[in-house]
């Protein structure tokens, strides 16, 4: 199952290695050719010397994550979020450690030996230690480097009706999503950009857009859903199960409305479902890839995610399935315009 | 001219939608430049050819968007929900008008609850509707709309919604009008989603490649009862910008157009804008660097319905903007 796979690898921003040797296996049979460029971007082509529009298809593959930042004399680590990660869900987190994904824990006080204002106060970052089970600093440097990242230990498990619980699933579920679309066969050149650093400020996206130089990008992501009792219906950005989310603003982008109503009337023809992002909050690599160079058409499709930057989201496998049918529709409907040319 | 300001700022134009803003002014100018294209990202360029081979590529860019709202959800009543596109102050909202591109209007207002938790969150828009359906049959969920109020001419000054930065389009359209033959090749850029994050003016700068940028956008006053410590007043002239957000303006840059000002007797002041950025802020680290500046227009209530310019100050930006396009760029661009 390749979301299981895909969400169970490991990725912190700088750190795709795991991630990219992954995807650079499943999409080799399927494309003409596939590299990695300085910054770490894997971009995999298909039909670089055929005519047509030039189509970049664009997913991050990095993770937010948790960075060690120091050793304590006892052996505990101490850490920073790398990308944005609310420090109150990560209190006694399974996590793994480094590329040896040493087992740990987030360590927390029981409640027995709180005082009351520490109940009072919300956690901090540094009220919080991972544990590895090290004796001494000295232990613990033998496993981890300063440098190395934790990840949640969460494994990807299918409950409920068509529901999948996963860590990461922003945005490997956009990661799965692209080399689906690989796997089809297409007349036009296809760029499919697997990105890094996207939570840290969208820094892959923007010099793979520059090589690509694409004529239309289509960005795929994992977003925030808030279908939740507490938030109130107007404050809800995307619901789980009604489909994929189109995005009209965010803070990094207005996609390219022109592309957007495209993509709205395909899916009223084709009678997909589909729902509009309720927020304008967030950013893509859309943002980077839209104004790279002299300017490229894009839009973002998303499968809706609930609690993501946490140890575990859910998503709906619905959502996914009609986000590639919509983009497949997209895709179809640009080859047959190719043809009429 | 207050003709072309009164149908540029009446328009409709929010980020990302500035179709009829883009339409309106290739009508006013398609006759005084050699060739008018839209790019990708939306933004319209005007070029002038210059009469020189010498001549050097100079953009002028003014920002065609302005800030606007986008309805987020329809509830069982009819009401509207929504967020900003672009910096709106929320207590400037309450009942006002938005207008929609179809020409729907609706109103604003607040939930009850004190007036200091007033947040975006607590607003709605009544458009009239008196059930979901009736709403979703006039408008949708992602439609963008913009803060609605015609123009007013007060005599030397003016009020409208969007003179950020209809005006830096107005002065644009109205040296173009004005202009003779210049040696360089003029940009004339209305840029797209400057209140976004200076979007198109990141583009097409990347395309044009000039020699030199300026900007032409609104700037703060300090001019106004109890207003912020801010040396630059209605009235005073041109605003050449020393440093903003964005920018610090290029010292050569700065006291080439203070020069110009000065020798074609151009009312003119220094402006020190301590948040904010323009286009030019863009242009500057486009591709391996370009020379770039920003000719402010004095502007009270910015990012309000009511925002207000003095006509003094808008035709002293267009002698400015005529000077530097046939200026001679030698002592600027050599190194």
């Amino acid at each position: 199952m390749l979301l299981k796979q895909l969400t169970e690898a490991c990725g912190a921003p700088g750190q795709e290695g795991e991630v990219r040797a992954l995807i650079r296996s499943e999409v080799a049979p399927y494309v003409d050719e596939v590299r990695t460029d300085a910054l770490g971007n894997l971009i995999a082509v298909k039909n670089p010397t055929s005519s047509g529009p030039k189509v970049m298809l664009a997913a991050h593959m990095d993770e937010v994550a948790l960075m060690i930042l120091g050793i304590e004399k006892n052996g505990y680590l101490r850490f920073r979020p790398i990308g944005g990660i609310d420090p109150r869900v990560l209190v006694a987190k399974a996590v793994l450690v480094g590329e040896k994904k040493i087992p740990g824990v987030i360590g927390s006080k029981p409640i027995h030996l709180q005082k009351p204002e520490e109940r009072e106060r919300p956690i901090s970052i540094d009220d919080l230690l991972i544990d590895i089970g090290a004796k001494s600093q000295e232990e613990a440097e033998k496993l981890v480097k300063l440098g190395d990242c934790a990840y949640f230990a969460t494994s990807y498990e299918e409950f409920g009706q068509d529901k999948v619980k996963a860590k990461a699933l922003d945005d490997r579920v956009g990661c799965a999503l692209l080399i689906e679309l690989l796997k089809d066969s297409w007349e036009f050149p296809l760029y499919a950009a697997f990105t890094v650093q996207e939570e840290v400020g969208l820094r892959g996206a923007g010099v793979a857009a520059y090589q690509v130089q694409p004529d239309i990008a289509l960005v795929f992501e994992g977003t925030t859903a808030s279908d939740v009792p507490e938030t109130e219906p107007h404050m809800r950005s995307t619901s789980v199960g009604k489909g994929p989310a189109l995005t009209v603003m965010d803070r990094s982008v207005i996609p390219h409305p022109p592309l957007v109503r495209e993509l709205i009337e395909l899916a009223q023809r084709q009678g997909i479902p589909y729902q509009i992002r309720r927020s304008n909050t967030g950013g893509t690599d859309a943002g980077q890839i839209q104004l790279t160079a002299g300017g490229t058409k894009a839009a973002v499709i998303s499968v809706p995610c609930r609690y993501i930057h946490s140890a575990a989201s859910v998503m709906n496998k619905q959502d996914f399935t009609n986000a590639l049918k919509l983009a497949r529709a997209y895709l179809q409907s640009l080859q047959e315009r190719k043809g009429e040319q | 001219m207050k003709d072309i300001i009164r149908t540029l700022t009446e328009a409709f134009g929010p980020s990302g939608y500035e179709g009829p803003v883009r339409d309106l002014i290739a009508g006013m100018i398609q006759s005084r430049v050699d060739e008018i294209s839209t790019d990708v990202m939306g933004n319209l360029i005007a070029v002038k050819r210059g009469s020189s081979p010498e001549g050097k590529k100079i953009m002028f860019s003014a920002h065609a968007d302005e800030i606007g709202i986008v309805v987020t959800h329809i509830d069982d009543n009819g009401f509207l929900r929504f967020t900003n596109v672009g910096g709106l102050s929320v207590e400037t909202l309450i009942g006002n008008r938005v207008r929609f591109e179809s020409g729907l209007i609706g109103v604003i207002y607040r939930e009850k609850g004190e007036l200091k938790d007033l947040a975006l969150d607590k607003l709605y828009i009544d458009i009239g509707a008196e059930s979901k359906e009736d709403a979703e049959s006039k408008v949708r969920i992602g439609e963008f709309a913009i803060i609605h109020r015609e123009f007013t001419d007060l005599g030397n000054r003016m009020t409208a919604k969007s003179m950020d930065d209809r005006i830096g389009c107005a002065i644009l359209v109205q040296a173009i009008m004005e202009l003779g033959d210049s040696p360089h090749t003029l940009f004339f850029v209305f840029s797209s989603q400057e209140e976004v994050g200076l979007r198109g003016a990141r583009t097409s700068a990347y395309t044009i490649n000039p020699d030199l940028g300026i900007a032409l956008d609104v700037t703060l006053t300090g001019d106004v009862p109890e207003g912020p410590r801010m040396a630059v007043a209605l009235g005073k002239g041109a605003a050449i910008k020393v440093k903003d957000s964005s920018m610090i303006t290029h010292p050569k840059v700065k006291s080439f157009l203070a020069k110009l000002a000065a020798e074609g007797g151009i009312p003119h002041q220094f402006e020190v804008l301590e948040r904010g950025g323009t286009d030019a802020g863009a242009i500057h680290l486009t591709r391996d660097g370009i020379l770039a500046g920003t000719i402010s227009i004095p502007c009270r209530y910015v990012h309000t319905a009511s925002e207000m310019v003095d006509m003094r100050d808008v035709r002293a930006c267009v002698d400015l903007v005529k000077a530097v396009a046939t200026a001679d760029l030698t002592a600027l661009l050599e190194n």
